[in-house]
């Protein structure tokens, strides 16, 4: 009886609410790219590119959507990145091992991310100010161990890089009539596997209950017998690991350091969760719906270079228009949501 | 007694403590480092005027931009709670439209100057109040609407210049720039003195800085009280696009030359960081507009000083960055409820010995 009478007023919770709208944009938008600019939309090969392209910015996402359901925010995923690429890179060339690497990435993703669970949550001092030192200092320590752009030529790494999933009969046959089968790189099946981890934290283990509640109402979920502080400091660990491992998936897709590597990162990072219907009030937000942010963002940038709009501004001129139409969006499905509940 | 202990603590500077101290230790620092570092010298400049240099002056005079962004960026910090990170981008356009009006017309006059100023200051002002109205009557918080212009922001700049960085040059121009002849002091550092001088005017004869305050730090008590919250907040994000103008025109004037790329780049984050170094509270509320500036001048005069120790300008981020951590644990509220529980215990034993002494 309860659970119907719930469903009546709104069958949906927040998050639910604004992942559907994003999901929905998404296939609406795909399938007018399919009409209207049939070129390379319609293979599966074009969903795939996305997901190569973008593994490392998924991953940074996710770590970002947790931080920004506890209420915090962290702007230093792109810096944190660029480092662990150029870090990594560096010690595979000077005669490291590929395990090792791995390791590294975790360890410098882990170091940031504890010192700002650590500054944010014990210390009290606001998360934006933590991160932007974060930031800086990880962009300034790019430069101080490289100015120039490093290529890995490391064996093993290389090898590693050039491994990927090949599925034939998803491919589709070229104008000279070759069949070009459907890539996956690995990074992507890496992505995917966070992106299910912190599913399922967030979902089912009561670390994750802990974000939402201490995002939502820091003094209840005081009250409730939650560690606030603790579970504020492990939202940023868990941010700074991903930031680690996004970094190594985003050497394994550039192969090379580079002091712009990730440049604006962060910023992408951010777009991508609030288009997913994450809230930077806290409480609100899901990593599903991240992940169709990353897509619709992506898109919204293949539409507008596959429609000819050349010129170098229009991409970004729309991504910041479509930003605009889905953060009103929101705001105005919220608002109408929450006067509904009054009235009842 | 724990009054008195309480005030003397504050320091009688209440917020102004952190900033105040950053800068004497900066300028201690560098007196250790190189006595000479703050002499300053009057020089001939190119066009044979009289000018004060010396790296206190330079400091002074590149931290111009910031410290009149940091102003209007203290007052939609302390009304709305959050910060406005498109600042540079806005900068950008705005530069743009300066630039793209002295093109237009046929010679760079005090006239046509005065006309792409104000320009300038209406495009500035419309963007202000796009990221105000998204902010005040959307409720959307300021970082994601001014996450939009931060966005297309340089775009549209470029945009208006058509894909180019067209260059201008003019007597005016280099005057506003650098130096009006016979003047020995930098104009950029006489156009902040006359912006602090008009918000300080501002304030006292408006209500703006109490409203704004009450605004800040409870946005349904103060519409209560009759202020109109929305207005103000919308208010404090148009006074920062006229800021984000005068920033942007002081800097097209100094490099004669507009780059949508490069003009004003990662400004907000400086801008941001002068608003917390000054001791605002990036939550709202109380402000101090001379904190802000304070701030403003120790980021840069950090910066200056890493770079006469000889660290390159890409690297300077990262001793940056460990500089901004230390202040802020100084500052955090936990460390300082510590210090000041450990200070009082000392005080308190102090009164006590000297009682037992004297029974």
């Amino acid at each position: 009886m309860k659970t119907k009478k719930n469903f009546l007023k709104g069958p949906l919770t927040d998050t639910q609410l604004l992942m559907t709208i994003t999901i929905g944009i998404f296939v609406l938008m795909y399938l007018l790219a399919i009409v209207f600019l049939q070129g390379g939309f319609l293979h599966v090969q074009q969903i795939f590119d996305m997901l190569n392209d973008n593994a490392s910015l998924i991953i940074v996402s996710c770590g970002l959507t947790i931080v920004m359901i506890t209420g915090g925010i962290d702007i230093s995923v792109g810096a944190v990145t660029s480092l662990v690429v150029m870090a990594c890179v560096l010690y595979l060339n000077g005669g490291g091992n590929v395990f090792m690497s791995i390791l590294l990435a975790l360890g410098i993703g882990l170091a940031f991310g504890l010192v700002h669970g650590f500054l944010v949550s014990y210390l009290d001092i606001q998360p934006f100010i933590v991160t932007l030192a974060g930031m800086f200092f990880a962009r300034g320590m790019t430069t101080i161990l490289s100015v120039n752009p490093q290529k890995a030529e490391h064996e093993g790494f290389t090898k590693l890089r050039e491994t990927q999933i090949i599925i034939p009969w998803l491919g589709y046959t070229a104008k000279n009539g070759n069949v070009v089968p459907a890539r996956i790189e690995i990074g992507v099946l890496v992505a995917i596997f966070c992106l299910i981890v912190v599913f399922l934290i967030l979902t089912f283990h009561k670390l994750g209950r802990g974000f939402y509640a201490i995002g939502g109402n820091q003094t209840s979920a005081l009250m409730l017998g939650i560690n606030v502080k603790k579970t504020r400091f492990f939202a940023y660990i868990f941010s700074g690991l991903l930031s680690g491992i996004s970094g190594f998936v985003l050497m394994m897709h550039t192969g090379a350091g580079n002091a712009t590597n990730a440049a604006g990162m962060e910023m992408n990072a951010i777009a991508s969760s609030i288009i997913g219907g994450t809230l930077l009030t806290g409480g609100v937000g899901n990593v599903i719906g991240t992940f169709f942010g990353t897509l619709t963002l992506t898109t919204i940038k293949k539409i507008v270079v596959s429609s000819g709009l050349n010129d170098p501004w229009w991409q970004s001129i729309t991504t910041g228009g479509m930003l605009c139409f889905f953060i009103l969006l929101q705001s105005v499905v919220l608002s109408r949501r929450n006067k509904n509940k009054k009235a009842a | 007694m724990k009054n008195k202990s309480k005030n003397i603590f504050k320091g009688g500077l209440g917020q102004l403590t952190i900033p105040i101290i950053a800068i004497c230790l900066l300028v201690i620092f560098n007196l250790i480092r190189d006595p000479s570092f703050f002499s300053i010298g009057i020089t001939h400049n190119n066009d044979g005027n009289i000018v004060l240099a010396g790296n206190l002056i330079s400091i002074i005079n590149a931290a111009s931009e910031l410290a009149v962004l940091a102003m209007g960026m203290t007052l939609v910090t302390a009304a709305s709670g959050g910060q406005d990170i498109s600042v540079g981008a806005a900068a950008a356009i705005a530069g743009s439209a300066f630039v793209k009006v002295l093109k237009s017309g046929s010679g760079i006059t005090g006239g046509t100057v005065l006309l792409a100023f104000l320009v300038a200051c209406v495009v500035a002002m419309l963007f202000g109040a796009f990221n105000g109205t998204l902010v005040a009557v959307f409720k959307i918080q300021p970082m994601i609407a001014t996450l939009i212009l931060y966005t297309c922001g340089r775009s549209i700049a470029y945009w208006i210049n058509g894909g180019a960085t067209p260059t201008v040059s003019g007597s005016i121009l280099t005057a506003i720039g650098s130096f009006i002849p016979g003047i020995p002091i930098p104009t950029p550092v006489i156009i902040v003195i006359v912006v602090a001088i008009i918000f300080r005017l501002v304030f006292h004869f408006t209500s703006l800085e109490l409203f704004t305050q009450s605004v800040g730090i409870n946005g349904s008590a103060a519409r209560l009280n009759g202020i109109n919250s929305t207005w103000i907040k919308l208010l404090s994000f148009i006074i920062l696009g006229l800021c984000v103008a005068v920033a942007g025109v002081i800097s097209v004037c100094r490099l004669g030359l507009i780059n949508h790329e490069t003009i004003l780049l990662d400004v907000e984050m400086d801008a941001i960081l002068a608003v917390a170094i000054g001791g605002n509270s990036l939550g709202g509320g109380k402000f101090k507009i001379s904190g802000s500036i304070i701030g403003a001048y120790v980021i840069h005069m950090l910066t200056i000083t890493l770079y006469a120790m000889k660290v390159s300008s890409t690297d300077v981020k990262a001793y940056k960055a460990i500089v901004i951590i230390l202040l802020v644990v100084i500052g955090s509220p936990v460390i300082k409820s510590r210090f000041t529980k450990l200070m009082t215990r000392l005080k308190n034993k102090k009164p006590e010995a000297s009682l037992k002494g004297a029974l």
